[in-house]
C-alpha cells in the first residue's frame, strides 16, 4: 500500500464525518483509505495535459424552472420523519450560533 | 513617536433575492407563515431529492453583475460547502466556489474630501441560505424552522479596498441603492434581508504586507458596523502595539455590550471540501441572455438625476433626495405621471412626505399613500376646492391610511366655502366682536388684519380661502 494514513488523519477525518470510531474500526478505516486512495493514483499516471476539468458527467446544462410557488404545506409529512418535534418544529440538541 | 496605523476592510455582503420561490424548489418565501409550512423535501435536504434552479435567481445575480460592472462567467456552476449544523439539513450548502457567477466588478463610492473611489468587487455567487434555529430555554434543546432554507442570496465579496467606516458605510449604501433600483431585494439590514461581515485587519501605514484579519458576524445596522470597525480596529491595535499577534477568526459583535468574541472553537475545523455539485447541471450564459437582462436594466440613479435635472425644473437638492431612494422616485414619477406637476409633486415629498416620516418614525418602503391618492390632492389644491391647511390635514390622513381624498373631504366637509354671501356674514360677525383690532387697523396697525383674518378662518373652521378673506375684510374695513 503507497497511501499510509496516520493515526492524526484518522482522527481528523473522524471528527470532520462525525464519526466515533473504536480502535479497531480506525485501523480497518485507515487500511480501508489507504487502498482507496491508492487506486485513485491510478488515475494519476494518465497524461491530462491540455483536458480541461469536468464539471459534469452528462452533457446537459441550463435547467431551470420559472419563478412559480408549486408547493404547499406538506409540514406534517415531513416531520413525520423526525425523531422528534415541538410545535411545528424539529427539535434537535441545544445548538449555539 | 507613536507608530501611525490603517485599517484595511472588505466586506462580504449576502442579499436575499425577491423571488416568489426558493432557489431550487418551488417552496414560497413570503415572510411571516409559521413554521416549516413552506418546506419540502429539497429544502429540507430530505435523500434522493433533487433541486432544481430558479431561473429569476440567475437573472437577479447577472443583473447585479452588470450593474456593478461585473465580468458575468458564461459558463458557472455551483459547488457544495460541507458542513454540519442543524440549520442546514443536508449538512452542505450549495454555493459557488470555482465558477461563481460574477467576477472582477467595481463600484464608485464618494470619499469624505467630495473625491471619488473605486472599490472592487472580487465576485459575487449565488447560494442559498439555512433554516432558523429557536433556543427553547424549557426543554433545553433547539427547534429548527426551514422556511427560511433554500431562500436564494447572492454573497458580494468586496476587494479590500476600505479604509475607514465612512468608506464601508458608502459602499453599502451604493449597493444598496443598485440593488434596490434593479428590484431585486429590498436590502434591510434590520430584517436581515441584507447582512453585512465585516473582514478587517490592521497595519501600520505604508507597510506592504496585510495584517491578519479576522471576519466579524452579527451587524444588523450601520450603527453596528460603525461601532464595531472601531471597536475591532483598537483591539487588533492594542495586541500589535503590545506585541501580540492577532488571530485568525471569526468574531460575533455584541451591540449592546459595544465588543466582540470569538464564534468558533478549534474543535470545529474550518474545513468545507468544497466539490461539484453533481445534482445541479452547469449553466451557460449565451449573448442573447446576456443580452435580454442588459435590455431590461432599469434607468439607473446618476441617469435619472441626469434625466430630472434636464425635464423638470425642481432644485438639485430635491433631486438628490428624491433619487435617494427608488421607492420615492417610483412616487414621484408614477404621481406626476397623472399629474404633470413636478414642483408640486415634489414639495409635497419633500416637505410633508419627510416631516412625517421623521416624526412618524415611518421607513420610505413603508409608505402607504399611492401616487393616485396624491394627484388628487394636488388636483383640489389647484382647483381651490381646499386650502393649504387642510391639504396639510387631508394629507396626514393619507399618510396614515391612504385614504382618498376627494371623498375624505367630501365625507368631512372640508372644502372651501367659496360662496361670498355666507362668508361675507361672517367676516362682519368678526368685524363686530373685535372692535379694538378694528380701530388699531384704522390707526395704521396693518397686523390687526392678521388677526381678523385668523378669527374668520377659524369662525369657518378654516375652510375659507385666506385670500378671498382678506379681500372681504379690507372691503368691510
Amino acid at each position: 500500500m503507497a497511501n499510509i494514513i496516520s493515526d492524526e488523519t484518522i482522527e481528523y477525518v473522524g471528527i470532520l464525518a462525525k464519526l466515533e470510531l473504536s480502535d479497531e474500526e480506525k485501523e480497518q478505516a485507515k487500511s480501508d483509505m489507504g487502498r482507496m486512495l491508492d487506486y485513485i493514483d491510478k488515475l494519476g499516471e494518465l497524461d491530462t495535459t491540455g483536458v480541461e476539468p469536468m464539471s459534469h458527467v452528462f452533457p446537459v446544462q441550463n435547467v431551470f424552472r420559472e419563478d412559480v410557488v408549486t408547493n404547499g404545506d406538506m409540514r406534517e409529512r415531513l416531520l413525520s420523519n423526525a425523531p422528534e418535534q415541538k410545535d411545528g418544529m424539529f427539535m434537535v440538541p441545544k445548538t449555539f450560533d | 513617536m507613536a507608530k501611525e496605523y490603517e485599517t484595511v476592510i472588505g466586506l462580504e455582503v449576502h442579499v436575499e433575492l425577491a423571488t416568489k420561490t426558493k432557489i431550487f424548489c418551488g417552496c414560497s418565501t413570503a415572510f411571516g407563515a409559521g413554521p416549516n409550512t413552506q418546506t419540502c423535501p429539497v429544502c429540507t435536504g430530505m435523500p434522493g431529492s433533487l433541486p432544481v434552479l430558479n431561473k429569476q435567481v440567475l437573472e437577479y445575480a447577472i443583473a447585479v453583475g452588470l450593474a456593478t460592472n461585473c465580468d458575468i462567467t458564461r459558463y458557472a456552476k455551483f459547488d457544495r460547502k460541507n458542513y454540519f449544523y442543524p440549520d442546514n439539513p443536508q449538512n452542505y450548502q450549495i454555493s459557488q466556489l470555482y465558477l461563481p457567477i460574477c467576477r472582477n466588478g467595481s463600484v464608485e463610492i464618494e470619499t469624505k474630501d467630495g473625491g471619488v473611489k473605486s472599490v472592487g468587487i472580487h465576485e459575487i455567487h449565488m447560494e442559498e441560505d439555512a433554516g432558523k434555529l429557536i433556543h427553547d430555554e424549557w426543554e433545553d434543546c433547539s427547534l429548527v424552522d426551514y422556511n427560511r432554507s433554500g431562500v436564494p442570496l447572492i454573497e458580494i465579496v468586496s476587494e479590500p479596498d476600505m479604509r475607514s467606516a465612512e468608506e464601508v458605510i458608502a459602499y453599502l449604501e451604493k449597493l444598496r441603492l443598485i440593488i434596490q433600483y434593479l428590484g431585486a431585494s429590498d436590502c434591510k439590514l434590520q430584517e436581515g434581508s441584507m447582512r453585512a461581515d465585516v473582514n478587517l485587519s490592521v497595519r501600520e501605514v505604508g507597510a506592504r504586507e496585510f495584517g491578519t484579519r479576522t471576519e466579524m458576524k452579527n451587524l444588523n445596522s450601520f450603527k453596528a458596523i460603525s461601532r464595531a470597525i472601531a471597536g475591532e480596529t483598537e483591539r487588533q491595535t492594542d495586541l500589535i502595539e503590545s506585541g501580540e499577534k492577532v488571530i485568525q477568526e471569526t468574531r460575533r459583535w455584541d451591540d449592546t455590550r459595544g465588543e466582540s468574541y470569538a464564534m468558533r472553537s478549534k474543535e470545529d475545523a474550518q474545513d468545507y471540501r468544497y466539490f461539484p455539485d453533481p445534482d445541479l447541471v452547469p449553466i451557460v450564459v449565451s449573448d442573447e441572455m446576456l443580452a435580454d437582462i442588459r435590455s431590461r436594466q432599469p434607468e439607473f440613479r446618476s441617469e435619472k438625476m441626469k434625466r430630472y435635472k434636464e425635464e423638470y425644473d425642481i432644485p438639485d437638492y430635491d433631486i438628490e433626495i428624491i433619487t435617494g431612494s427608488k421607492r420615492m422616485a417610483d412616487l414621484f414619477e408614477e404621481t406626476m405621471a397623472i399629474c404633470r406637476q413636478p414642483k408640486k409633486v415634489s414639495n409635497w415629498l419633500m416637505g410633508e412626505t419627510l416631516r412625517l416620516m421623521k416624526e412618524k418614525e415611518v421607513e420610505v418602503e413603508d409608505l402607504r399613500f399611492s401616487p393616485e391618492n396624491l394627484a388628487k390632492l394636488i388636483a383640489l389644491t389647484d382647483s381651490r376646492a381646499i386650502n393649504s391647511s387642510v391639504a396639510k390635514e387631508v394629507f396626514e390622513v393619507m399618510f396614515d391610511t391612504n385614504v382618498d381624498p376627494e371623498q375624505y373631504v367630501e365625507e368631512k366637509g372640508l372644502k372651501t366655502v367659496n360662496d361670498e354671501g355666507a362668508l361675507k356674514k361672517t367676516v362682519e360677525e368678526v368685524i363686530a366682536a373685535n372692535p379694538q383690532s378694528v380701530e388699531d387697523y384704522h390707526n395704521g396697525k396693518e397686523k390687526a388684519v392678521g388677526f381678523l383674518v385668523g378669527q374668520t378662518m377659524k369662525a369657518m373652521k378654516g375652510k375659507a380661502d385666506p385670500a378671498m378673506v382678506n379681500r372681504l375684510l379690507k372691503e368691510l374695513l
